[in-house]
């Protein structure tokens, strides 16, 4: 089994009004790809930004431990998180057209994440961009290198951004939704690059999507976030083939790239009725007022994970009920 | 090379743009400043005490007062044709050795007081910005309210009885000790002592805008999402205002800069009389009051030539800041 690089334990993300992230915990084994994900508003990007210690200012971890590299990142002070961001744990935003600085050239952008964590020269710093553009694949690099992000597609900003992610070989990298804003065949490329990077640079990656296709493709495993609570982990053969979770299993039905032989025009696809909003200031089960198995004991309290192996959790109590009707959850969503 | 390129793109659209602008304020000049009742033989006559129908008349017909005012015009636009700025009836010397006599005067007076209200604004805006809703901004808020809202000349009067009168720090008026034999180092330290005064009333109205700009542009920038690529990098937050925020909001603060320098030329009249600082200002308002319209004309056409001087060191100031201003 190889070793564990990060662990989340209980971790709880605070507003004044609202904790948006709540009693999360999961963990990522280096070099593998692990997915979040979950519906807008369901605190995946949240829980990324408190990785990396860039929580807005008003949100604050109120409880939980960030174990990196046997290190509690909630324990360092502002200079050693400073020297662990961009060098150890890296991260890619989900909007390419403006995470990258207007006026200042991409190699600029690039040199400076380089320079901040090795002693390097400007005109090494450069070098080390160009090569970065050209492993992350974009055609010309010597030229691009001075080029200003205007002057990119957004499928070359989001490679850029990469780039500039990958400079110092980190062994965390987290990708919120990187191809989320991008059209479906670039979004392939990008997707394929960061696999093709991560098996070359040995990092791990926490892929955050709401795109289960995404999932079914890059994941090495899965884990399902629900009103910022995890509400099922499995690996993806398991999660397609027998989802546990009644929310699961709505998200799987509402997909239409995932079924085998189905097409949108044969059929409608289902949507899971309510929104994630319903779900706040409830006791009990979160998913509760949109579900359809819902019985009486759900609002009594918050279901607690239950593990069938290891690797399997699902926080629902009458999963197996459940199973004995294999499409019972979508057909009456 | 692409700066270059866009930065010689910027100054030929300026220079294309700049003649017909001048010509047309001149000659709009030119008639505004007919409207005024009087001209200068009157003036002059005036202050003689002693001046008959006929030495007046003289007077009109030896400057070429007398003429219809169409003629005056087309003699004014040959003169400039040629490069001559006329001559001046009242100081009896033509209005080009005038001006330069006193341009650099007002130039320094100008160049320092602007360099003042930048870099003092940005920092004070910073420092706000850094701070926002906290007391340190609060309280410096209080204070560019204050000096956005006193005039120059009441801030000139206070700072003369607080700094000379006094404490007697530094001297009250004029450019430089008179009959001194300074030279080199000393010459300049004893100049800039009595710029210290004249400048700082120029600058604080400005300070006050480029402090309340430059927090306001900051806040903008500081919550755009390149800012937090910035940080995710690793970067100090030193690092991230001086070259990832700064540098965004500097854009619209040299817009505002340029805009000034008009205005600054405005706030010159006041100050230099008051500190009674020998510069382009107190030229203009005498010549206002000797209806010494040459030499008016003269000071409107070379401050309409500063400021448009200024708009294109803006115009490539920006050029090389934002790189998507080349692009149009
Ligand atoms: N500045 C804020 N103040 C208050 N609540 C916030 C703030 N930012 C986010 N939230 C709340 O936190 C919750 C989680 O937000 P988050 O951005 O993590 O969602 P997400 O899963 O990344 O969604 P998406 O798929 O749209 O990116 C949301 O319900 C949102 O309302
Ligand atoms: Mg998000």
């Amino acid at each position: 089994m190889t070793s564990l690089l990060l662990q989340v334990e209980n971790l709880t993300i605070g507003f004044p009004r609202a904790e948006p992230v709540r009693n999360l915990s999961f963990e990522v084994r280096a070099g593998e790809t692990l997915a979040i994900v979950g519906e807008s508003g369901s605190g995946k990007s949240l829980t990324a930004l408190a990785l990396m210690q860039l929580l807005p200012r008003a949100a604050a971890v109120i409880s939980g431990r960030i174990i990196f590299d046997d290190r509690d990142l909630l324990g360092l002070d502002a200079r050693e998180m400073r020297h662990l961001r961009g060098r150890d744990i890296a991260m890619i935003f989900q909007e390419p057209m403006t995470s990258l600085n207007p006026v200042m050239s991409i190699g600029r952008q690039i040199g400076e994440v380089l320079k901040a964590h090795e002693k390097l020269s400007g005109r090494a710093a450069r070098e080390r961009a160009i090569e970065l553009l050209k492993l992350v694949r974009i055609p010309a690099a010597e030229k691009r290198v001075d080029d200003y992000p205007h002057q990119l597609s957004g499928g070359m900003r989001q490679r850029v951004m990469i780039a500039m992610a990958v400079a110092c070989r980190p062994k965390l990298l987290i990708a919120d939704e990187p191809t989320t804003a991008l059209d479906v065949t670039i979004q392939a490329q990008v997707l394929d690059l960061l696999d093709t990077l991560r098996r070359e640079l040995q990092m791990a990656v926490v892929l955050i999507t709401h795109d289960l296709g995404v999932v079914a493709q890059w994941a090495d495993r899965v884990v399902v976030m629900y009103a910022g609570r995890k509400v099922e982990q499995a690996l993806p053969g398991e999660l397609f083939n027998d989802p546990l979770h009644p929310y699961t299993r709505g998200l799987l039905s509402a997909s239409p790239r995932l079924k085998h032989d189905f097409h949108y025009l044969e059929g409608p696809l289902t949507e899971i009725s309510g929104s994630i909003v319903s779900a706040a200031g409830e006791v009990g089960c979160p998913f509760r007022p949109r579900c359809c198995q819902a019985r009486a004991s759900c609002g009594h309290q918050v279901p607690p994970l239950i593990a069938q192996t290891p690797d399997r959790l699902v926080a629902c109590p009458f999963t197996s009920s459940l199973k004995a009707v294999p499409d019972a959850a979508h057909l009456s969503l | 090379m692409p700066v270059l390129i866009r930065i010689a793109r910027t100054l030929r659209r300026t220079l294309l743009q700049a003649v017909p602008t001048i010509l047309g304020i001149v000659v709009l000049n030119f008639f505004l400043l007919q409207l005024a009742p009087g001209d200068a033989a009157d003036v002059l006559a005036g202050e003689a005490g002693s001046a008959t129908q006929e030495s007046v008349a003289a007077l009109r017909a030896r400057f070429g007062l007398d003429s219809p005012v169409l003629e005056q015009l087309a003699t004014y636009l040959g003169n400039l044709a040629q490069f001559s700025l006329g001559f001046s009836p009242r100081y009896g010397m033509p209005v080009a050795d005038l001006i330069a006599q006193r341009l650099p005067g007002t130039l320094t007076l100008m160049a320092v007081a602007l360099l003042i209200a930048i870099l003092l604004g940005i920092v004070l805006g910073s420092l706000m910005a850094n701070f926002a809703g906290r007391i340190p901004d609060r309280v410096l808020s209080v204070f560019s309210l204050l000096f956005y809202s006193i005039p120059s000349f009441w801030i000139g009067l206070m700072l003369i009885v607080l700094f000379s009168i006094k404490l007697g720090w530094l001297p009250s008026g004029g450019a430089g000790t008179i009959g001194s034999q300074l030279k080199g180092l000393p010459a300049l330290f004893d100049t800039a002592r009595y710029m210290v005064l004249p400048a700082t009333s120029l600058a604080l109205f400005y300070v006050a805008i480029y402090a309340r700009l430059t927090r306001a542009a900051m806040l903008e920038v500081k919550s755009q999402d390149f800012v937090r690529t910035a940080y995710a990098k690793g970067l100090t937050p030193f690092g991230v205002t001086a070259r990832h925020i700064l540098r965004n909001a500097l854009i619209p603060i040299t817009t505002m800069a340029g805009m000034h320098i008009g205005g600054m030329l405005g706030g010159a009249v006041v100050v230099e009389t008051v500190y009674s600082w020998p510069g382009l200002g107190r030229l203009a308002f005498e010549a206002v009051m000797g209806r010494d319209f040459t030499v008016l004309l003269g000071i409107l056409l070379l401050s309409s030539l500063l400021v448009i001087i200024a708009n294109a060191a803006v115009d490539l100031v920006h050029a090389w800041l934002d790189p998507r201003i080349g692009a149009r």
